[in-house]
């Protein structure tokens, strides 16, 4: 991956370091030569591949049923998310009806994943600034939803739980009450968030005016999720291209205009209180009826091509499904959102100092699977 | 713009662009196919207008369809919030397009992933190296169709 002649050209007085593969910042597999002129970055060049399973060649071999449990393993935060998109852009495909409760029960469970997702990299970008106790508090909520995901679906992190035309099954008995009391606790407890990290100076001052993302760069990158919406840059496709009863829901797109680390920080910590919001209209209100549409065994999509965009907990996702008329996708390709937020590490990063680069990389959100694919 | 207005100033840009209609413009988008030679110009001319401002290039892939290989590039402007997916048919045994890394910059990872991917030479890109596969990857593209890996594939 990297050749040596390039270290002998390229180096001069520049120093060249590895940070990765195995190196607990990058939170995965991700490998960055950084090239270093004393303290100050001048470039910083990703090196991806090392958990590359090339989901999207496996999936040309898998049956519309089952290559959906396969897109867990990509961004494995957000998981249901990533179903959801295979199983929307498959019933775009088949032109079905979706029951109403199963839509609820959909926007519940991506609302809820968003919020473990957010809470489980507050944790972790707290972790990588040299703070370890918030780690834990982020997982004490974290756990209650994870018990919540693991009571219906039967799994803590790859849920599976979604099928084209539905949810796999119902609800678990338990689950509005256990839901409440989780929105209880949430409540007690979100504060203490403030009070631990954002309120605190140090944290302000490694934060704050650290890794500017202009708008327009944001856009001409890619730049998707709450990475861009700290950029001031409206791309939640909640939002602008609602799916599912988002159109039918209120609340609020998070948008800052600092394009600094913290701004990036901000808007995750108060996009978790937008999905409280949704899931407290939802909780109450979930239609009776099936939760899963009637579809046969075998599935076949027509001839054509599918599209579909969805938001997850770090951008939008794409899935895009070439399908020959069989029963297995011709070709699909995933337009992830991490591997898109990753390009633009290097833009900010060049010039910062070598220690801010983490907390870049911890606002930024990766996770290296997503990345890799 | 809506499709039809979309599609007039598409046709006044470029006269020799043809539209597609039904099943491979499922995702409700204009899709247009188009010649490799003009493409530069063309996507310049997307992103500059100001009545078009295709300013978010979403999705960069490309589909083998073992007679030949399309590049499919998702466009969204987010000024107007339309949609545009430009296909172009690409020669299978020497595939050759400009890069457009230069308007969008995020083509430059995503073309270096068709690039190893698919084989597709991108011509006067910045950086075109291998991305995700191991240095010293030699031989055949991945995400071809006429690729074989009698160790590390499971025929199912």
């Amino acid at each position: 991956m990297y050749r040596e002649t390039e270290i002998v050209t390229d180096m001069g007085n520049d120093l060249v370091i590895n940070v990765g593969p195995q190196h607990p910042a990058t939170h995965g597999v991700l490998h960055l030569v950084i090239t270093l002129n004393g303290e100050t970055i001048k470039k910083v060049e990703p090196h991806l591949g090392y958990i590359h399973r090339s989901i999207e060649k496996m999936c040309e071999s898998l049956t519309y049923r089952q290559f959906i449990y396969v897109t867990s393993r990509m961004d494995y935060l957000s998981a249901h998310i990533n179903n959801h998109a295979c199983a929307l852009c498959i019933e775009k495909g088949l032109g079905l009806e979706i029951p109403p409760r199963a839509q609820a029960i959909r926007v519940l469970m991506d609302e809820l994943t968003r919020i473990a997702s957010h809470e489980l990299w507050w944790g972790a970008m707290a972790m990588d600034l040299g703070a370890f106790t918030p780690f834990f508090h982020a997982f004490r909520e974290r756990e209650t939803i994870t018990d919540i995901m693991e009571e219906t679906c039967g799994a803590r992190l790859t849920m599976n739980y979604m099928v084209p035309g539905g949810v796999m099954q119902d609800l678990h008995p338990s689950f509005q009450q256990k839901v409440k009391d989780f929105l209880v606790l949430y409540k007690r407890k979100i504060h203490e968030y403030d009070e631990m990290v954002t309120g605190n100076v140090i944290f302000q001052n490694r934060m704050k005016n650290v890794g500017y993302l202009s708008p327009e760069d944001a856009i001409s990158y890619g730049v998707t999720g709450p990475s861009a919406r700290g950029s001031g840059v409206k791309c939640d496709i909640r939002k602008l291209y609602p799916y599912e009863i988002y159109d039918k829901l209120q609340f609020d797109e998070v948008l800052e205009t600092g394009g600094d680390s913290f701004a990036r920080y901000m808007v995750r910590l108060r996009e978790m209180n937008e999905s409280i919001k949704i899931i407290e209209q939802l909780i109450d209100n979930i239609p009776e009826g099936d939760f899963q549409a009637k579809t046969k065994a075998v599935l076949k999509l027509p001839k054509g091509e599918f599209y579909t965009r969805v938001e997850t907990a770090r951008g939008e996702l794409g899935v895009y499904i070439v399908s020959e008329g069989g029963t297995t996708p011709y070709r699909i390709k995933f337009r992830s959102p991490g591997f898109s937020n990753l390009s633009v590490l290097d833009h900010i990063a060049r010039g910062s100092k070598l220690g801010d680069l983490v907390a870049m990389m911890g606002t930024l959100d990766l996770v290296i699977p997503d990345i890799d694919r | 713009m809506l499709p039809d207005e979309l599609k007039n100033k598409i046709t006044e840009l470029l006269p020799s662009a043809s539209f597609e209609e039904g099943a491979n413009a499922a995702s409700g988008w204009v899709t247009l196919n188009m010649e490799a030679g003009d493409w530069l110009a063309f996507a310049t001319n997307l992103k500059r207008d100001p009545s078009l401002a295709f300013d978010y290039l979403f999705c960069l892939t490309c589909v083998d369809w073992k007679t030949h290989l399309t590049m499919v590039y998702n466009l969204d402007s987010t000024t107007y919030r339309h949609n545009l997916v430009v296909k172009i048919k690409l020669d299978r045994n020497k595939p050759e397009i400009e890069s457009v890394s230069e308007i969008w910059r995020t083509a430059e990872f995503h073309e270096r992933e068709v690039y190893e991917m698919f084989g597709v030479n991108f011509l006067n890109h910045p950086d075109l190296r291998l991305l995700i596969l191991p240095d010293g990857w030699e031989g055949k593209n991945p995400l071809r169709k006429d690729f074989d890996d009698p160790v590390n594939m499971i025929k199912l």
